[in-house]
């Protein structure tokens, strides 16, 4: 049913009908919102049998789930940012093992310096824990995601991230349509664990493995990602076909037919992205859109497809590898090849990515002014002031409240 | 009728023979039928006081659940001596996930069982003192606050022993480590440190806490019967000389653990909601240095000049416990 909501209700609606039996809960702005909702309806009894267990940490939320999991419970829980970081080992834990935990991740800044908007470090951070990641580009897919995700971790026994931009995507309300509970009941079987502990079978789960076995185990892991990379496509197939809707899937392109130039890009700065395209192209730029969806596994097949024969690539991604540059870029750079790339990190911790920013990014693409990596709006005053300052002072300070105090000095007057 | 009490004196241990005991007063290990929850053929070192405590305190929780029982288990010697696959010493269904985080996982297996209508499977969490008193120790307290239903086993054997030997928050003054070493004016683990872990839980208000040896089998498996007739949080720490780590003889592990309670260095009780319930009374009092001699982590406490005063301080500690929980025996007691 269609109807008006806020994003991290519509995830917690979705999540609702996906019948979890363990939901661990520990807040972290943005994805809290979400946790408090499926609290209040399993207080309710609305999802009985469900447990929902508030921790003392997020480190704490995800070796429940693991728990959870291992013991043949369908787990779900949320979490962003620090909280993310500070449940790694955990993730790494669940993939490791192969159990089949969802978790919504409202993508949001790592700090220091602290901050709690969106872009997507926290994501790239888990890039290598052995979770399939799904990126949403909107409320509606981020709902329509997580029915799906439930299915893909239970087919393949891998743990998958849903992931939404925090506040842009989980703090925005706008319409989503809902699935009623039969239809997420015929799409979602129980869940019927490869493993679990139960004590007329016992089994003994989580032993060390040597190096005479590690890499395999590690290989099998990597080989169901690949398996995902089939599955995905097919289960959002699945979906459209019960649903009407086209969500999920590896990637998105958009325009693509023509274009010579092409924008890759992940979650809600596409839609940002195609208004651009669509304004230049309007004005006869033969530019397109190929949004990523399924980050981990990353479909290089398809992007490759999508990407062969253009003539530049420009990648916008809210992350960057620090000392390196980009961490999709470096991706897409793997499936294209030759091709002329160029990363463009913007959005970082939060700042918007506009329209006039990404048109001035693709004048200067145009006219062969962007460079392979460079920052979408920065502000190349503030950063020339402070590196001035730490050269000719020794005891410079801390170099993020240099910035803002620097930021928040008077103006001059331009007049 | 006049009645005798019987004094079960044998070789000076104070242990009880079974064969002395009625057939519904023996140990669950003394039965055939007794589970071998972990089995034999495991890699734990001649004389290793938690592979005993964990056999004890498993069998005696698969009797009290009727066969009924999830363990889930901390990184650390236990779960590395046990599972050099293909074979695993677990005849019980087995999770280890992590080093810190035993006491979540055991809560997530409770939650589950819970959803799926299997009351009756109970979850032991077990961890050395290191999983439980510091890495674990987060995840531990929040089980206890939330009192979810799992009893938490911490087999306190002093010391980080599977990574060769370093100090923990259990680790008791004056004891040589290889990250306190028997060196410079305050040789060994520093005085006015550590935690006191069965008294911590208690103040969380759990059911149930209990300390025990592997000296004393029939209170070990008492308490984790004791144990498993309540629901929620309880914890059980159960004290494992470790020979390796603490440079003692193999065969000395019982003896030492023995020595441990006799001298108040490690006090023997159980509490609920808090509150103490029962102390096992020292029988045979005996000086620290009776315990602290036969293990070279004290050796730099003996010799010569050796270090009467530190020495004096641990006889002190021990005083205080003896004090503290009315350890000595009375003549109504015998």
């Amino acid at each position: 049913m269609l109807q008006q909501i806020e994003g991290s209700h519509a995830i917690a609606e979705s999540v609702a009908r996906c019948r979890p039996e363990v939901v661990c809960a520990y807040p972290i702005s943005p994805q809290t919102h979400i946790i408090e909702a499926i609290g209040v309806m399993v207080k309710e009894g609305a999802l009985a049998p469900c447990e929902f267990i508030n921790v003392e940490s997020e480190f704490a939320a995800m070796s429940v789930s693991i728990g959870a999991s291992a013991a043949g419970a369908r787990a779900y829980t949320a979490t962003a940012s620090q909280g993310l970081l500070f449940m790694i080992e955990a993730v790494y834990n669940a993939a490791g093992l192969g159990l089949p935990i969802v978790m919504t991740l409202a993508n949001r800044a790592i700090g220091a310096p602290i901050n709690i908007w969106n872009d997507h470090s926290d994501a790239m951070a888990v890039r290598d824990s052995g979770w399939i990641q799904l990126f949403a580009e909107t409320n509606q897919e981020a709902a329509d995601l997580h029915v799906q995700a439930f299915r893909l971790a239970e087919e393949l026994s891998v743990p998958v991230m849903v992931c939404m931009d925090g506040f842009i995507l989980t703090h925005a309300v706008e319409g989503v349509d809902l699935l009623d509970q039969e239809q997420v009941d015929g799409f979602l079987p129980p869940y019927e664990p490869r493993q679990v502990l139960d004590p007329e079978d016992p089994v003994s789960i989580g032993a060390m493995v040597g190096p005479e076995a590690f890499e395999e185990v590690r290989y099998l892991a990597h080989l169901r990602q690949l398996d995902a990379l089939d599955r995905i496509p097919e289960i959002a197939a699945e979906f459209a076909a019960m649903s009407g809707r086209d969500s999920g899937g590896l990637v998105r392109p958009y325009r693509l037919e023509d274009a010579e130039t092409v924008i890759v890009a992940m979650g809600s700065v596409l839609g940002t992205i195609k208004d651009a395209v669509d304004e230049r192209r309007d004005a006869g730029e033969r530019l397109g859109v190929l949004g990523i969806t399924s980050f981990r596994p990353f479909p290089l097949e398809a992007v490759r497809q999508a990407l062969a024969g253009r003539a530049r690539v420009i990648v916008v991604e809210k992350a960057f590898s620090l000392g390196m540059g980009g961490v999709l870029a470096t991706d897409v750079a793997m499936a294209i090849g030759t091709t002329t790339l160029h990363t463009v990190v913007a959005g970082l911790g939060g700042r918007p990515i506009t329209r006039t920013a990404l048109l001035d990014m693709l004048e200067r693409a145009r006219s062969g002014r962007l460079d392979p990596l460079s920052f979408l709006d920065l502000d190349e005053g503030v950063i020339a002031r402070e590196r001035a300052r730490m050269a000719t002072v020794r005891r410079s300070g801390p170099f993020a409240e240099n910035v803002l105090r620097d930021l928040g000095r008077p103006r001059e007057d331009p007049a | 009728m006049s009645e005798t009490r019987v004094h079960f004196y044998q070789v000076g241990s104070f242990a009880v023979g079974n064969r002395l005991l009625s057939a519904d007063e023996r140990t669950v290990q003394s039965d055939r039928r007794r589970t071998n929850s972990i089995d034999s053929g495991h890699r734990a070192c001649q004389g290793c006081g938690e592979a005993l405590g964990a056999r004890y305190a498993l069998d005696a929780a698969m009797q009290a659940t009727g066969g009924q029982l999830v363990a889930v288990n901390a990184t650390g010697c236990l779960e590395v001596f046990s599972t050099p696959f293909p074979e695993t010493s677990w005849q019980i269904p087995w999770l280890h996930s992590l080093f810190g985080n035993a006491p979540a996982v055991a809560t997530g297996v409770a939650a589950a069982m819970r959803v799926k209508g299997r009351d009756q499977v109970r979850v032991v969490g077990q961890a050395g003192d290191g999983g439980t008193v510091d890495i674990g120790f987060g995840t531990l307290s929040g089980m206890f606050e939330r009192n979810d239903d799992v009893l938490f086993i911490c087999y306190d054997n002093e010391g980080y022993m599977n990574t060769g030997v370093q100090r923990s928050a259990a680790t008791p003054p004056a004891a040589r480590t290889a990250t306190t070493d028997a060196v410079g004016p305050e040789p060994g683990n520093p005085f006015g440190q550590g935690k006191d872990l069965p008294r911590i839980a208690m103040a969380h208000g759990i059911p149930y806490v209990a300390t025990a040896t592997v000296a004393d089998l029939h209170d070990l498996e008492r308490k984790v019967e004791r144990a498993m007739s309540f629901h929620g949080a309880r914890y059980l720490h159960v004290f494992v000389p470790c020979p390796l780590g603490w440079g003692a003889a193999s065969s000395e592990t019982i003896h030492l653990a023995r020595l441990a309670k006799e001298t108040g260095i490690f006090p023997v009780y159980e509490a609920e909601y808090g509150e103490v319930t029962g102390v096992t009374k020292i029988r045979r009092p005996a000086p620290v240095t009776e315990y602290l001699r036969l293990q070279r982590r004290y050796a730099h406490l003996f010799g010569h000049p050796g270090r009467p005063d530190v020495v004096a301080r641990l006889q002190a500690m021990a005083d205080a416990n003896i004090a503290r929980y009315g350890l000595l025996a009375t003549e109504e007691d015998e």
